[in-house]
Formats: structure tokens, C-alpha cells, sequence
């Protein structure tokens, strides 16, 4: 029986290890400037992981292989270094690989939320609401117009309450469904929710942030690559959450000012 | 040591039917009584995984006599996004209070802590049987919320704030349910406040003569340490279920910002904070998840040890990791919040206590595992478990170096990594030490035996499905796999559907097994063969009693104290081991006090 729990421990730990080694699973490739940091972060990690892993679970089986049912008159031993080694051991090995991960995952952290961003970044407004998301441009004027939330109403499609009878600001304001970014030109994006809290998640461009009600967040992000990607929401928000999506089109420079002349034309 | 300031409660032998099975104050009865508390929960909580499961595996699939028991819910037996929520609500916090905490620190920490410390009893009796009723009102409260209005909260266990205090306009039971719900946590933090205290007095008080604390068995450690962190821990939660309530029923705004707008409507609240939710929450939270887990970890220590018939290298050790993992919970909870919106300078003020919280956790399972070298390990159902807890312990753990990182938290939050990671590490473990646990002092609670084969059976079942189910789990989560997703609908999603099956698949199994457990549990405690007092040839002090032990547990006499509890592979009269309270003086080449 403890020969069959070593065997057993052996396999499921190969087989948990080969669709890592494999490849098998994983986030798509990365379409940011600063995803490389993040992927690079999270191999290290999972070699490091993955190495104690392994060497846990196979010393597991082989001391329970080695030492178990063994008759009365075989000598009880105690393994040679004591729990000294072992604290040295850890303290060294993890400490080390600790302080090595904690280090230069500062760097991917910082990349994208301890920098401002560029001061020429495109800004766009997302609201998150039970169950969609919209966005804004600020039109040719470069300013949002103020946001008042007792004129939302999503029947005569007003989602963001603008005011455009008194606010000159929000006049041209573009508001879409969906989301289309100039390739390779970073964007600022300003984030806020209407109702409860949600989150913006799109795994090609590496960003995850949630919506906090009352507080405006932002997020900065360059995508490198054309195509069409999906946002979703990650943070549980009611019955319609799994059905709460939008698209994502990154463009190049001309398709998205052309995209953003036949929103304009649609307001 | 010994004080005579304080006492354990002196009551005499009960009688009558309610004194002696319901309102007890005997620690042995209530300790069974949370135990019986545990597995109910824990049937319901398995249940409802089991319905959740086949809903993501087929979602079409209509389940025979759910439309029974919620039409609304599941009409025609189709589980509805709302009700897939209310589901995983009640699944999460059924296990998580009702079994994890319940189990391995209420039940048997009730039944063996006094025992262990060589007492009569607790010193407040009427504490704690009233921690143990307030518990179960806290159950039957949570359970309602199936059978009033629109059904129980579907916001979570984690009950993200604004959700969690607009009313009923955001969603199903977002109204009563969720103050139901917060009634519940918040009775069930009363009763833990209660037994907690009784745990830290019982322990600090009552320890009879030679019993010094380091001469305390690992799993009293474990609960007394356990119950350091509760009283802090569900002393935070209680007040932040209270002011969720308020926010419900008293007009106040704790967690509603201003100017939300719910349904075209400007939601009737300003000025609350949605983040002050999160802090409150995920102080108790963390420590929650070591409530759950160092009480296994006592036991496993406990259990490992009389059947490998040799002590851990360092005992001390383990109880410092274990006391370095409990201050340590309290500020690491940040890494829930990495992308909240909270100051991302906090974030990484977080991760470095989480990553070093992996230390202490490495060193425990390397003296776990190099204490089994040279060793004369006897292979049972409990020492089966034992092993199946660090091999969890393990594989759980490894996943929290990701989960410490901020900047890896941005691709793996919210995901199914996440749900792998802490449904083996606190989740399977838990159990794990959970049923070595029973194997292992089943004898001495009921008098009877545990049927061995049934046990491995079980284990084997148990061991291998847990490991179907939960690591696929972390698969899915490292291509983005969103949990609490009722049904997969994106694009990316789709095709991962597959893998979900193969998941249900091993649920239902792995679910099967459990009640082979149960069976055994049943059948044994009517027709199981009669226990000896000692039939692991253990040494602590609930072995020097009878079995079952009387209602004051040592027959009127105090044990005295002669040795460290784990005097293991020596030569004494009585074999390789040395009990506790034996004044047998032996030959020992490991610590002696």
C-alpha cells in the first residue's frame, strides 16, 4: 500500500507537470509594451514553483517507499541534519528565490502602475454597469464633458447622463459599445462604475483592473498588435456577470480615425 | 503550569436525555455535536457543488427534482445564471464557515483540547454550549435564505461591497438573502468569539501538573493558536456583517458610494466606501484561511508521529512556523486586493509578507517530510490522509507564489488558478486533516473501530479525484479561465468547456466517495468493533483514558505529566513508547524537559 501511495504520488506528479512543460495551456501571446515583464515574471515563477513542486512531492514518495512498515527491529534514524539544516535550508533557498521574485516583480507592478502615463496618451472614458460596459471619446475638443448620473437612462440611450443642452464640453463626446484603439499609440483610460463593482480584463494586453462605485481609476496601456480582442468582466457584479463583454478592435491609425468619424456620425 | 487560580468548571455527571445530548455543557458532547454540525454542512455544501458542477459541464441539463426544490431557480430542472450564483454563495460559505472552521478547530479542538491538557472540562461550560447553538442558529438562519423571497444571496461568499448593501434591485436575493446571510456570519463570528475564548483559557489555565506548554501536544498548539487568530479575526468580521445589515434596514451608507445609479435610478445612498468592505473582509480573511489549515496541520503533526513511532525533528519548530503563519495572516490579506483600485504602492507593501509567508510554510513541510526519513511508518486510513494532506499542502501551496505577485495577479486574479489554489490548500487539505483526524481518534470518541478497508477505499477515491478536479482548475485559470461565470459564453471560453466536463466527471466520483465515508462513519459507530483504550499505541493524554471517556474524562483523577507527548521508538514495558503520563523514566536520545 505505501509502495502504491509512492507510485501514485510519482504519476500524478509527471502528469501534472507535462501539460506545463508542454505548454498545453496558456494566456494568449502578449500585445502590450509591457506584458513582456509580466510573462517573463510568471516564467520565472513557474520554474521556481515547479522545481519545488516536484522535489517535494518525489521526496514525499520516496521516504513513504523507503520507510514505511518496516518491522520492529529495524533502527528508527534521524535524517543526518536535523531540523537545523532544514530551517538553514529553507531559509536560505526561499528566502532567496522570495526576495529575487519580490524584486524584480516590482519592476512588472511599476511598469504599468507606478508610471504616469505619457502626457500625449489618448484618453477614454469606460463606465462599467450591470451587465455592459461604454465608452467615450472626448471628440475633437480633447475634453469630456461633466458626467451627471440622475440623467442616466439607458432607455433613450443615455448612458453617461451627459448634459449636452448646457454643456458645451460634452457636445462631441463620442459614446460607443464598443472599443477601438490606435495600434501602437498608448492610451489612458478612465475608468468609473455606475453601479457596483466590475472589472476590465483583456489577456492579450495583460491589464486586469477593477471598477470601484465612487472612485475613478485609471489604467495605461499601449497594444502592439491588429485584431480583435475581448473584454470582460472579472469582478462577480449579479445574475448577468458571465454575459458582461465587449470587443476590443485595435486599429491601425487610419481604421481607427475612420472608425471614430462614423461614431461621431451615429451620435 | 498548573494554576489554581483558575478552574475547569466542576458539574456533576448529567442527567436527563437534554442535559446529556443537547444542551450539553460536556466539551466531548459539544465537540461531537459541531462535528455532526460539520458533516451535515458539509453533505449540503457537496450537494450544491455537485448541481454547480453539472450546470458547467452541461448547462442545458435538466437535474430530476431541482425544479422542486427552487422553481424559480431552476425551472424545469435548468439551473439559471441567478441561481448558479446563489449556489456558489451558499457552496463557499457553507464550507468555509460551517465545515472548515467548524470541523478541524470546533469539533475536535471542543472534544481533545481539554483532554489533551489533562481537564475536567473548559472553564466556561454555558460559553460553550452556547457557542455551539449559537452556531447552529447561525446555520439555520443561512439555510433559510433558500426558503424566503427571492432566494439566498448570489454576491459570493466574499460579498463584495456595493453588491452587498444596495438592496434588492441588483440582483436576487440581494435583499433579505444578503441580510440573512450577514445575520448568519455574524451569529457564527459570536459563537467562535465564544469558543475561542474558552480555547485560550483552557490552554493558558488548566494544563494539569508536568504539562508545561511546550509539553502540549502539537494539535493543542495548533488549536490554541487557532483560537488566537479567531478571536482577532471574527471579532473584525462581526462588526462589518452588523453595518452591512444597517445599510439594508437602517438607511445608513458604510458601503455605498455616492451618486450610483441602479436600474436608471440614483441609488438613496452617499458617502460610503465600496474598498472599506475589502479591508474589513480580507482581515478576517486571511486568517480565516489559516483557521481552517493550522488546526490540520496540529493533526496531521499529531497523527504522522504515532505512526511513524518516532517524534518530528523539531516540534518546536512546527509551533513557531505555525505562530509565524498566524501573525503573519494578518498582513498578507492586501494580495486579495492587488487589483482592487487600492494604492498599487499597498500592493507591493503586501507581497513581500506574502512571499515570505512561504518560508515558514516550507519549513513545516520539510520537517513533515524529512522526519519521515528513518522512520517505522505504519500505513492506515488516518496516516493515509496524513500524507494526502502534505502532498496537498504541497500542491496548493506552490500556487501561492503566483497569487503573492502583483504583477502575475493581474493575469491570474479572478480566474480559475485562483479557485484551484484555494480549494486545495484549504479546501482539500483541510479535509484531509479533517479525516485523518476522524480515522484516527474515532475510536476513542465512539468506542468502536473505523472499518480500515472502507477507509482506504475512500482515500484512495478521495486522493486521486481531488487531484482530477483541482488541478485541470489551475489549467484553466492560466489561459484565463473567469470563475464565477455561470455559464462560458466568450469565444476564448468555449473551448474549454471539455476540460469542464472531465472536471464534472471527477466531482461526481470523488462526491461518490464521500459517502463511503459516511457509510463507514455510520455503520462503525453502531456495529464498528470495539476500540481499546489506546489502539495506536500513542502517547498523549487522551489515550491514557478510558474509551470513551467518562463525562469528566479522567474518572475523577488528574493525571500527572512526565514526559514531552511524543516519546516515540524507545524501550519501555509497555513497547517503543512512552506515555505522557506514565512516570516510567526511559532511555530517550531526543528532548526531555
Amino acid at each position: 500500500m505505501a509502495k502504491f501511495f509512492a507510485i501514485t504520488i510519482a504519476v500524478i506528479t509527471i502528469l501534472s507537470a507535462i501539460p506545463i512543460l508542454m505548454h498545453t495551456w496558456e494566456a494568449p501571446p502578449d500585445i502590450s509594451t509591457h506584458g513582456h515583464l509580466i510573462d517573463e515574471q510568471m516564467s520565472e515563477t513557474m520554474a521556481e514553483a515547479g522545481i519545488a513542486f516536484v522535489a517535494a512531492q518525489l521526496l514525499l514518495a520516496l521516504f513513504v517507499w523507503q520507510f514505511s512498515n518496516r518491522g520492529k527491529e529495524t533502527k528508527l534514524k534521524n535524517f543526518p541534519g536535523g531540523a537545523k539544516a532544514l530551517v538553514i535550508a529553507a531559509l536560505l533557498v526561499v528566502g532567496i528565490e522570495v526576495l529575487a521574485l519580490g524584486v524584480f516583480g516590482v519592476k512588472a507592478w511599476a511598469g504599468q502602475y507606478l508610471t504616469p502615463p505619457a502626457a500625449d496618451a489618448m484618453p477614454i472614458q469606460v463606465q462599467a454597469g450591470q451587465f455592459a460596459f461604454y465608452f467615450r471619446y472626448p471628440g475633437p475638443d480633447g475634453k469630456f464633458g461633466a458626467l451627471h448620473p440622475e440623467r442616466i437612462n439607458e432607455g433613450s440611450q443615455e448612458f453617461f447622463g451627459l448634459d449636452k443642452e448646457h454643456d458645451v464640453e460634452s457636445r462631441d463626446d463620442i459614446v460607443t459599445a464598443e472599443m477601438a484603439i490606435p495600434v501602437n499609440k498608448e492610451v489612458h483610460l478612465l475608468m468609473h462604475a455606475k453601479d457596483v463593482g466590475h472589472s476590465f480584463f483583456v489577456r492579450e494586453l495583460r491589464v486586469q483592473q477593477d471598477f470601484v462605485p465612487g472612485l475613478d481609476v485609471s489604467l495605461h496601456f499601449t497594444a502592439t498588435k491588429i485584431g480583435r480582442y475581448e473584454i470582460v468582466c472579472t469582478q462577480l457584479c449579479g445574475l448577468g456577470h458571465y454575459n458582461m463583454k465587449a470587443y476590443l478592435d485595435v486599429l491601425s491609425q487610419d481604421d481607427f480615425n475612420e472608425w471614430l468619424k462614423k461614431q461621431a456620425a451615429q451620435q | 503550569m498548573h494554576d489554581t487560580s483558575v478552574h475547569a468548571a466542576q458539574h456533576q455527571a448529567p442527567t436527563g436525555f437534554i442535559r446529556k445530548h443537547v444542551f450539553s455543557l460536556d466539551h466531548k458532547v459539544i465537540g461531537k455535536q459541531y462535528y455532526a454540525l460539520a458533516l451535515a454542512a458539509a453533505l449540503i455544501g457537496m450537494a450544491l457543488s455537485w448541481i454547480m458542477r453539472i450546470h458547467l459541464g452541461w448547462g442545458n441539463a435538466a437535474i430530476p427534482g431541482l425544479q422542486t426544490l427552487s422553481p424559480n431557480g431552476a425551472p424545469g430542472g435548468v439551473v439559471t445564471p441567478e441561481y448558479y450564483l446563489q449556489l456558489m454563495t451558499m457552496h463557499g460559505t457553507i464550507m468555509v464557515f460551517f465545515v472548515l472552521t467548524t470541523a478541524p478547530f470546533a469539533a475536535f479542538g471542543n472534544y481533545f483540547l481539554p483532554i489533551q491538557v489533562g481537564a475536567e472540562d473548559m472553564p466556561f461550560p454555558r460559553f460553550n454550549m452556547m457557542s455551539f447553538w449559537v452556531t447552529f442558529t447561525a446555520f439555520l438562519v443561512l439555510i433559510s435564505s433558500f426558503f424566503v423571497g427571492d432566494g439566498p444571496t448570489l454576491g459570493g461568499w466574499t460579498q463584495y461591497a456595493p453588491l452587498n448593501a444596495i438592496g434588492s434591485s441588483t440582483g436576487p436575493g440581494q435583499g433579505l438573502g444578503v441580510v440573512l446571510w450577514a445575520t448568519s456570519i455574524a451569529l457564527f463570528c459570536i459563537g467562535q468569539l465564544l469558543g475561542s475564548l474558552n480555547f485560550i483559557t483552557t490552554t493558558l489555565d488548566l494544563r494539569v501538573k508536568g504539562l508545561s506548554l511546550m509539553r502540549l501536544p502539537i494539535s493543542a498548539w495548533a488549536w490554541f493558536i487557532t483560537s488566537c487568530m479567531g478571536l482577532t479575526a471574527f471579532s473584525v468580521l462581526m462588526p462589518a456583517c452588523i453595518l452591512v445589515i444597517l445599510d439594508h434596514v437602517a438607511g445608513t451608507s458604510f458601503f455605498v458610494a455616492s451618486g450610483l445609479v441602479v436600474n436608471d435610478q440614483l441609488v438613496p445612498h452617499s458617502g460610503g466606501s465600496t474598498l472599506l468592505w475589502q479591508h474589513l473582509f480580507w482581515f478576517f480573511g486571511h486568517p480565516e484561511v489559516y483557521i481552517a489549515i493550522v488546526p490540520g496541520i496540529g493533526i496531521v503533526s499529531h497523527i504522522l508521529m504515532a505512526n511513524m513511532r518516532k517524534p518530528m525533528l523539531s516540534q518546536r519548530v512546527l509551533i513557531y512556523c505555525m505562530g509565524a503563519l498566524a501573525v503573519l495572516s494578518y498582513i498578507v490579506y492586501g494580495h486579495h486586493m492587488f487589483v482592487s483600485g487600492m494604492n498599487p504602492v499597498s500592493s507591493l507593501a503586501f507581497s513581500f509578507p506574502t512571499l515570505v509567508i512561504t518560508i515558514p510554510a516550507t519549513i513545516t513541510v520539510l520537517i513533515w517530510v524529512f522526519s519521515l526519513y528513518g522512520s517505522r511508518l505504519r500505513i492506515n486510513s488516518a496516516s493515509l490522509f496524513a500524507l494526502g494532506f502534505i502532498s496537498m499542502f504541497v500542491s496548493g501551496g506552490v500556487s501561492g507564489f503566483f497569487l503573492a505577485q502583483p504583477s502575475i495577479d493581474i493575469m491570474l486574479h479572478a480566474t480559475y488558478f485562483v479557485v484551484g489554489h484555494f480549494h486545495m490548500v484549504m479546501g482539500v487539505a483541510a479535509m484531509f486533516g479533517i479525516f485523518a483526524g476522524t480515522y484516527f481518534w474515532f475510536p476513542k470518541m465512539a468506542g468502536r473501530m473505523m472499518n480500515e478497508t472502507l477507509g482506504k477505499v475512500h482515500f484512495w477515491l478521495s486522493f486521486v479525484g481531488a487531484y482530477c478536479i483541482f488541478m485541470p482548475f489551475h489549467y484553466l485559470g492560466l489561459v484565463g479561465n473567469i470563475r464565477r461565470y455561470a455559464t462560458f459564453t466568450d469565444d476564448f471560453l468555449q473551448p474549454l468547456i471539455p476540460v469542464h466536463r472531465l472536471i464534472t466527471v471527477a466531482a461526481l466520483i470523488t462526491g461518490f466517495a464521500q459517502l463511503i465515508f459516511v457509510y463507514n462513519l455510520i455503520h462503525s459507530r453502531f456495529w464498528g468493533k470495539p476500540a481499546p483504550d489506546n489502539p495506536w499505541e500513542a502517547t498523549s493524554l487522551e489515550w491514557s483514558t478510558a474509551t470513551p471517556p467518562p463525562w469528566n474524562n479522567f474518572g475523577g483523577n488528574h493525571p500527572v505529566v512526565y514526559h514531552d507527548p511524543y516519546q516515540y521508538g524507545v524501550e519501555s514495558s509497555v513497547g517503543d513508547y512512552v506515555m505522557q503520563a506514565s512516570p516510567e523514566q526511559v532511555k530517550t536520545d531526543h528532548d526531555e524537559k
